[in-house]
C-alpha cells in the first residue's frame, strides 16, 4: 500500500488526466483496464439523492464489473449506433482533491466538463466525479467511479451514450 | 386556417389497399403549423398521464410538472385527496410553486405574496384591506382568487391523468381496450405498484410522434439493438435466444395499441435466467406459483413470460418488458420532445433482491445510459434530420402486415396511431 500512502494530489491528477485521455481517444479497453475486475461505474439520476443505493433507486447507469466490460464491448462495435460514427469528445478535469485517505483506498473528487460533438450538434455535460482508488500489483486501480451530473435533467443532451 | 390543417391531416395519410401500401407524409413531423394544431386537437382534448399515486404517498407531497406545455402541480392535499392544480398565480400569473418536488401544506407566490392551501384555496392576499369589501368575501366571486385546477383529473389503477377538455369522455371509457393490458401489469403486484426512485428526465431532438411509433415497434429490435442482444446472451447463457418473435399486435381502439409477445429475456415476474443464480430461481418459482394461485395457469403464464409494449394515445407508453416502465413525452417544439420515464415495481419487492434484478434489467436496456435507448434516440434524431428532404422524398412507409392478421413485428400499432391522429385533427377542423 506504499503507493497509496505516498500518493500526492499531482500524482492522482495525472491518473485522472490519463483516464480522460483514454476516453477522449476512444481507447476504451485500456480505460476498462484502469478499473478493478469487480468494480462499479455509477451515474446517479439527475434528481434525487446521488448516494441512494443503486439496488433500490433508479440510476442512469449502475454497472458492475460485468456490465462495464459489456459496455466497453458495445462501444467498440459499429452497431453501437448512438456512437458510430464515433462522436468527438473532450474532457476537462479540474478542482481535484482528496475526500478520504484510508490505508487501502483513497477517494478523490474532481470537477469535469465534457463536450460531445456529433451529427452537427455539440452538447456539454458537467458535474463531478468521485473515484475510489485502490492499489493492485503496484498500480492504481479504480474500484468505484461515481459521476454526479450537475445538469437538472439530461436536456437537451438526451443521452449518456459516452462515458462522460 | 383550421380547415387548412384538417385538409393537411387528411392528405398526410395515403392508403392504397390495392398494393397494400400505407404511407405518412414526412411533413407531418416537421410542419410548425401542424404542431400548433396538434397541441389544440390532441393535447388539449386527450387524457394525458401526469403521475403515479405512489409518487405522492403522504399528505402534502407534491411534484411540479409540465403537461402539454402547461405547468401543473401534482399533489396530495392535507386531507389526502390527490389533485392537479395549474401552477399559475390567480393574481398576476407567476408560478406559485417553483420547487421540483417536496412537501408543502401551503404555497406562497414569490411575486406579491398571495398564499394558498394545497387544495388551491386562497388564504391570504397582499394588502387585502385595500381591496373592495366584496373582493375576498366568502361566497361572493367564490373561487376567483383560488388556484385553478385542471379541468378534468381522474385515475385508473394508480395512474393519474388530466384532460384540458371539460367535456371529454371519462378516463375509464377513453382507456377502453387498454384497461385489460394495464390490469395485466398492475395485477403482477400483491401490494400495489410503486415508483422506484425518481423519474429519468431526458429528451430527443425529434418530433414526438417518432417516439410514439418507436415505442410499439418490435421490428427494429434486431437491427437497431444488436449490442443489447449480444449482452443479454451473456446473461442468459443463450437460453433465451429465439429465432423469431412470437406474438401479436392489437388495435385497442381510440388510438391505443399493444404488442404482446413471448419475452426473450429474464423477467422479475416471472422468468428466470441463469445470471440470477439458483436462489433467485426459488424466488421466481414462488412468484410464479403465487400468480397461478391468484389468476390461474393461463393468465399467470401470460403475465410471467409475456412482454407487452402498450401505447395509450397520444403519449403514454407502458412497457411491461424486462422491467416495467411508464414513459411520457411532451412535444416542446415540432422537432424537440422532453421524455420522462418512471420505473415501477410491486410494493413487496422493496428491500428485496428482486428489486435489484428489476433495476438491473431496466438499466441494461432502458434510459439514456442503457444499452439500447441511446440507439433509439439516435434513430429518431436521424429521421428528424433526414426529414429535411421531405419535399423531394415525401413519404414514410408503414405498410408491414397490412391486410393480414398482424404479428408482433407488423406496423399495425403505428397505423392505429396515425389514423387516430388524422381523425382528431380533422374533427377539430370540422
Amino acid at each position: 500500500m506504499a503507493l497509496l500512502e505516498a500518493l500526492s494530489r499531482a500524482e492522482v491528477e495525472d491518473f485522472l488526466i490519463l483516464e480522460a485521455s483514454l476516453l477522449n481517444e476512444w481507447r476504451l479497453e485500456e480505460w476498462r483496464a484502469l478499473f478493478t475486475e469487480e468494480c462499479r461505474y455509477l451515474v446517479p439520476n439527475t434528481s434525487g439523492d446521488p448516494y441512494a443505493p443503486p439496488e433500490s433507486s433508479l440510476y442512469l447507469i449502475a454497472d458492475d464489473g460485468h456490465h462495464l466490460t459489456e459496455r466497453v464491448k458495445r462501444l467498440g462495435k459499429k452497431t453501437a449506433h448512438a456512437e458510430y460514427p464515433r462522436s468527438r469528445t473532450r474532457r476537462l478535469i479540474s478542482n481535484v482533491r482528496f475526500l478520504e485517505r484510508k490505508d487501502a483506498m483513497v477517494k478523490v473528487e474532481s470537477s469535469f466538463i465534457t463536450y460531445r460533438s456529433s451529427q452537427g450538434v455539440t452538447d456539454t455535460f458537467f458535474g463531478r466525479h468521485e473515484h475510489c482508488i485502490v492499489e493492485q500489483s503496484g498500480r492504481l486501480r479504480i474500484e468505484e467511479k461515481r459521476t454526479i451530473l450537475d445538469m437538472e435533467a439530461l436536456r437537451p443532451q438526451g443521452r449518456l451514450s459516452i462515458i462522460v | 386556417m383550421q380547415h387548412h390543417q384538417g385538409a393537411h391531416a387528411d392528405a398526410a395519410i395515403r392508403i392504397d389497399e390495392g398494393s397494400g401500401r400505407f404511407r405518412v407524409a414526412r411533413s407531418s413531423y416537421t410542419d410548425p403549423a401542424l404542431h400548433a394544431a396538434e397541441m389544440d386537437a390532441i393535447f388539449s382534448k386527450c387524457w394525458l398521464f401526469v403521475g403515479h399515486d405512489s409518487e405522492i404517498r403522504k399528505p402534502n407531497d407534491f411534484f411540479t410538472r409540465r403537461i402539454a406545455g402547461r405547468p401543473v402541480i401534482f399533489l396530495r392535499d392535507r386531507e389526502g385527496t390527490v389533485r392537479c392544480l395549474l401552477n399559475i398565480c390567480p393574481h398576476r400569473g407567476a408560478q406559485v410553486c417553483r420547487q421540483r418536488s417536496g412537501s408543502a401544506r401551503l404555497f406562497s407566490c414569490i411575486y406579491h405574496g398571495w398564499a394558498f392551501e394545497n387544495t388551491g384555496k386562497v388564504i391570504s392576499i397582499a394588502e387585502a384591506d385595500t381591496y373592495h369589501a366584496q373582493f375576498n368575501a366568502p361566497g361572493c366571486n367564490a373561487g376567483l382568487n383560488d388556484m385553478v385546477p385542471v379541468p378534468r383529473f381522474e385515475s385508473y389503477r394508480g395512474l393519474w391523468f388530466l384532460n384540458y377538455d371539460p367535456h371529454a369522455v371519462s378516463l375509464h371509457d377513453y382507456l377502453g381496450g387498454a384497461r385489460e393490458y394495464i390490469d395485466i401489469v398492475m395485477d403482477q403486484a400483491d401490494q400495489g405498484m410503486r415508483v422506484v426512485g425518481e423519474t429519468q428526465e431526458y429528451s430527443a431532438r425529434a418530433n414526438w410522434k417518432l417516439l410514439a411509433e418507436n415505442s410499439t415497434d418490435i421490428l427494429h429490435v434486431v437491427t437497431l439493438h444488436p449490442t443489447y442482444l449480444d449482452m443479454v446472451k451473456t446473461n442468459s447463457a443463450g437460453t433465451m435466444v429465439r429465432g423469431k418473435v412470437v406474438g401479436k399486435s392489437v388495435d385497442l381502439g381510440n388510438g391505443h395499441a399493444v404488442v404482446e409477445r413471448e419475452a426473450s429475456y429474464g423477467r422479475p415476474i416471472a422468468q428466470w435466467i441463469p445470471m440470477w443464480g439458483p436462489e433467485a430461481k426459488v424466488e421466481i418459482d414462488a412468484i410464479y406459483a403465487r400468480l397461478v394461485e391468484r389468476y390461474g395457469e393461463e393468465r399467470a403464464k401470460r403475465m410471467a413470460t409475456g412482454a407487452r409494449n402498450l401505447l395509450v394515445f397520444p403519449n403514454l407508453v407502458i412497457n411491461d418488458i424486462m422491467s416495467v416502465t411508464l414513459r411520457t413525452f411532451q412535444p416542446a417544439a415540432v422537432d424537440y420532445m422532453e421524455v420522462s420515464v418512471w420505473a415501477i415495481a410491486p410494493g413487496e419487492e422493496f428491500g428485496k433482491p428482486a428489486l435489484e434484478r428489476r433495476l438491473t434489467n431496466f438499466l441494461e436496456f432502458l434510459g439514456p445510459g442503457g444499452f439500447a435507448t441511446p440507439d433509439d434516440i439516435e434513430a429518431l434524431e436521424s429521421c428528424q434530420r433526414a426529414f429535411a428532404a421531405s419535399r423531394e422524398a415525401p413519404w414514410n412507409d408503414l405498410s408491414k402486415g397490412l391486410g393480414r392478421e398482424p404479428d408482433a413485428t407488423d406496423e399495425l400499432p403505428q397505423r392505429v396511431f396515425w389514423l387516430e391522429w388524422r381523425d382528431r385533427l380533422m374533427q377539430r377542423a370540422g
